[in-house]
């Protein structure tokens, strides 16, 4: 009982990283079709710079703030500089230039902040909770993840839901052409879908990071997860994609917890071969049939 | 008044548009006419900057549109309702109303009421996913959006397509008193000639990327032989 | 040329083989072990490289995962030399390349029903999963550490052989350099005659229509998975021949990052041909050395500068995806044909000139914009 109660905790908290980085993937798969493998080196690379401002004796805010910010800087212009000059050709080809970044922020990061591992602090305590005379499973950092994913999906709502801003990214990725003549500046939405994508990748990996260590590879993992999960929910809906990486989460743990950490990603990988044999729309498909 | 000047366009190496000049004056409708593939649709993209022209000029006052790009064209006035397609289904009908009305600076909510007091219909589903529209309630649906945009012309193509005679009827009917109320211009591209005739002020003809006739709508409905050939009817 | 070679396809392969084979034994012959060896992972690239280039420029499935399937290859070699009397080696690299195949049929039959992105992502997991297996069965296949491998004694009529011919005794390192250059000859041979007979035409005609290919009665699944198997195969000996040159074979070796590169290598020399995963698998071999010496020059220190490598590749990746999507041997033939077209004169210039573009648009693997839906 006791070990599936930790087991449920830490899905949970993993769960709402999975989350925020499958939204990400969605976010920018909704707007250009286009499934942004490079996600995972974005945010390593953004969360070295945080790392950086740390070492350096600033807060771990500060470092907080600049990562989110170098995200959106680098979402944007990886939007505007490069993914914008891929128009038109096969989906092969949007593939392979995403892993081209992959591999090309991957060897910048190792180049310039070294391929050691190096650990990264966290703002809240990495102690479980007392709960009476047992700890649980459940740290003040796990809490701080859980509320900033749920904040930031928060105010992405409020963002596409409540602005007008908000309205023109959507409709900038629904349908392209008549956003365009209803006078949509397609162009800055993309790039603005972009940015905001790569920020909640950050956060992603930021939240990895907390208390434990970055490398160069650290988010290779995670990148599969935030795909499963997002597959899972659909690949196109931002509430099937937190809900898949709940599922996700939690899933993995019990895998972790009861049969062993080195075959996580190989469960995850089953379970992306069942959706996407079984359910291909994801699991909350209604009826719209979809090619996998 | 929106002027086009020796326009042409092409697919490759298809001519879709070859040299065609005609006048739309304010005030008025003019109906582009002539058969699938004459270049009607072309003429509307080309001049929306959807399609970029080869040659030639549209001009919208003293603006030439040709160098415009498409998502600044709200701004300048002109409004595109495509065929078919123009409802973004992922939206709901109060969001497609309010990216009409973005088009052209913020407006409040009373516009927002114009709309509904056009196409009462619309009211009834603002709450409503825009997918779950009628083919005839998307019509109105897209006509109104682009009202919103307080449009000074009116790009209209095929608004009878697929619709039951009634409310093509009703929707003629509302261009037809905007247009004389508000002095909105209109293009108005139609494959059923007949019925695009009798409201339209003027016409022009295409055929194969030509202009074959521009005249009154009048002559052109009067003119036997032209019917034949090239309005079947 | 076309006399030279012979007019059948197979006689012209057969060919080219034996006079590569002629290039291979001189070229190891004239180097020392450290070039020896170079050559023996260019090999194995190489190898690798045709099976995935196969996929994804003829059959226009993408895997990110073929480092898992060079593991597999690995893993068995490495297991099959663990004993003190092992198999002689073309057993154990045919029981290699024979188990990634088994693994490849099952990921294939999967993954012949998914497209592009998921494709991907499906594979990408792959890479990231099967690294963690031996971890978890440390007991049989070494955890972390890995497994190690012995080379077998060079079998002395081999070493007898190639005195006989050169005058030099056999080292260890140029013992697998023949092995690894007789295994990409063979291999290249086989897929060669594949790719342009009727399995070829197959894969080709599903990757530009697919409702096309099945209305003229391919079976769109069968061509699929047989693509998927073919090229794990070589993926699976390519692994095999890693185990051997690297004398272990762990879970390090196969990271994502081997994948990634792979793929990265056959767009740089232009997918969809054996050539350019000849160039490519030379590049992986020795562009490292070349840009590593150049960043230490810079004041880098040496693993620092180690990753001159993947960035360059990374970015030349990426230049060629967006501005060059037919790689080296691509661009060579569109100059080629160009050329062509520019000399022969009248009528029959533009049907030169048809025929060259469908020789470039058969290498540069564009779906056909309708690309159509996939059924089943």
């Amino acid at each position: 009982m006791q070990q599936l109660i930790t087991t449920v905790l830490t899905g949970l908290t993993l769960g709402a990283v999975y989350a925020a980085f499958a939204l990400a993937l969605v976010l920018i798969w909704r707007a250009t079709r286009i499934v942004n493998f490079a996600q995972a080196p974005m945010a390593m690379i953004t969360t070295y710079i945080a790392l950086v401002l740390i070492d350096a004796g600033m807060s771990y805010w500060v470092g907080f703030a600049a990562a989110l910010v170098s995200g959106l800087v680098l979402g944007a212009l990886v939007e505007r500089f490069v993914i914008r000059h891929l128009t038109g050709k096969s989906e092969i080809n949007a593939v392979i230039l995403t892993l081209g970044l992959f591999i090309v922020i991957h060897a910048l990061a190792a180049l310039i902040f070294g391929a050691r591992y190096r650990s990264f602090p966290a703002p809240f305590g990495l102690r479980g909770f007392q709960v009476g005379d047992t700890t649980i499973a459940l740290t003040g950092f796990g809490v701080f993840t859980i509320l900033s994913v749920v904040g930031v999906m928060v105010l992405l709502v409020l963002l596409f839901r409540g602005t007008d801003v908000g309205l023109r990214m959507r409709a900038s990725a629904f349908n392209q052409e008549m956003a365009r003549l209803l006078g949509v500046r397609v162009g800055r939405m993309l790039t603005l879908g972009w940015a905001l994508a790569a920020v909640v990748g950050s956060l992603s990996g930021l939240l990895i990071a907390g208390g434990g260590l970055v490398h160069p590879s650290y988010m290779d993992g995670v990148v599969v997860y935030g795909f499963v999960a997002a597959v899972l929910g659909g690949l196109d809906s931002p509430p099937g994609a937190v809900a898949g990486g709940v599922i996700l989460g939690l899933s993995l743990s019990l895998v972790s917890g009861y049969v062993g950490s080195e075959l996580v990603p190989l469960a995850s990988l089953v379970i992306l071969m069942a959706v996407l044999l079984v359910r291909p729309g994801g699991l909350f498909a209604q009826v719209r049939e979809r090619r996998v | 008044m929106l002027t086009v000047d020796d326009l042409t366009a092409s697919y490759g190496p298809v001519t879709a548009l070859d040299g065609v000049s005609f006048e739309a004056p304010r005030g008025e409708i003019t109906a582009v006419l002539g058969a699938n593939g004459a270049g009607k649709t072309t003429l509307l993209r080309t001049v929306s900057g959807l399609i970029r022209p080869t040659r030639g000029t549209a001009r919208l006052g003293e603006h030439d549109l040709t160098s415009v790009p498409t998502e600044r064209m709200a701004e300048l006035g002109l409004a595109h309702v495509p065929e078919g397609r123009g409802v973004i289904t992922e939206l709901t009908v109060e969001e497609n109303l309010r990216l009409g009305a973005l088009g052209r600076g913020r407006r409040g909510p009373a516009d927002l009421d114009r709309a509904y007091a056009l196409f009462p219909i619309l009211a009834e589903r603002r709450g409503r996913s825009a997918h779950v529209l009628s083919g005839g309630e998307r019509q109105m649906l897209v006509i109104a959006r682009a009202l919103l945009a307080a449009p000074s012309v009116l790009l209209l193509d095929e608004p009878s397509l697929g619709l039951a005679p009634r409310i093509v009827a009703q929707i003629f009917d509302l261009l037809r008193s905007l247009v004389e109320s508000d002095g909105l211009t209109v293009l108005l591209v139609e494959q059923n000639a007949r019925s695009a005739l009798s409201i339209a002020d003027r016409g022009v003809v295409l055929n194969l990327g030509r202009v074959v006739v521009r005249d009154t709508a009048a002559a052109l409905a009067g003119d036997d032989a032209l019917r034949h050939a090239y309005l079947g009817f | 040329m076309d006399r030279l070679l012979g007019r059948s396809t197979l006689r012209r392969h057969l060919t080219l083989a034996v006079l590569g084979m002629l290039v291979v034994v001189v070229v190891l012959e004239s180097t020392g072990p450290f070039r020896n060896a170079q050559f023996a992972s260019m090999a194995y690239y190489g190898i690798a490289g045709a099976g995935l280039t196969i996929l994804i420029g003829l059959n226009g499935q993408i895997s990110l995962g073929h480092g898992a399937f060079m593991a597999i290859g690995a893993y068995t070699a490495a297991l099959m030399l663990q004993g003190g009397d092992p198999l002689p080696l073309p057993v154990i690299l045919l029981a290699a390349a024979l188990v990634t195949l088994v693994a490849g049929a099952v990921v294939g039959v999967a993954a012949a029903r998914l497209h592009g992105p998921y494709l991907a992502g499906a594979t990408l997991a792959l890479a990231v999963a099967v690294p963690g297996i031996p971890v978890y069965f440390s007991g049989t296949l070494g955890g972390e550490q890995g497994l190690n491998v012995r080379v077998p004694d060079i079998p002395p009529w081999f070493a007898d052989a190639v005195f006989f011919v050169t005058g030099q005794d056999m080292s260890r390192s140029r013992y697998l350099g023949y092995l690894g250059w007789f295994c990409l000859v063979v291999t290249f041979v086989l897929l060669a005659n594949l790719a342009r007979g009727r399995v070829g035409r197959t894969w080709r005609a599903v990757r530009d229509n697919e409702v096309a290919a099945e209305l003229a009665g391919i079976d769109l699944g069968r061509a699929r998975v047989l693509a998927f198997v073919v090229s794990a195969t070589c993926a699976g000996l390519a692994g095999g021949l890693l185990a051997l040159s690297a004398r272990i074979a762990a879970p390090s070796g196969f990271t994502l990052t081997l994948s990634l590169l792979l793929l990265s290598a056959i767009v740089l020399g232009g997918l969809g041909t054996l050539t350019g995963a000849l160039i490519g698998a030379a590049m992986l071999t020795f562009v490292p050395q070349l840009v590593t010496g150049l960043g230490q020059d810079l004041g880098l220190t040496d693993v620092r500068a180690a990753e001159l490598a993947p960035l360059t590749y990374g970015l030349v990746t990426m230049l060629v995806v967006l501005f060059a999507p037919a790689g080296i041997v691509g661009g060579i033939r569109a100059a080629a044909a160009r050329r062509r077209a520019v000399k022969t004169s009248g009528t029959s210039k533009e049907a030169r000139k048809d025929e060259a573009m469908d020789e470039i648009r058969g290498v540069t693997g564009d779906r056909h914009p309708g690309g159509g839906v996939r059924r089943g």
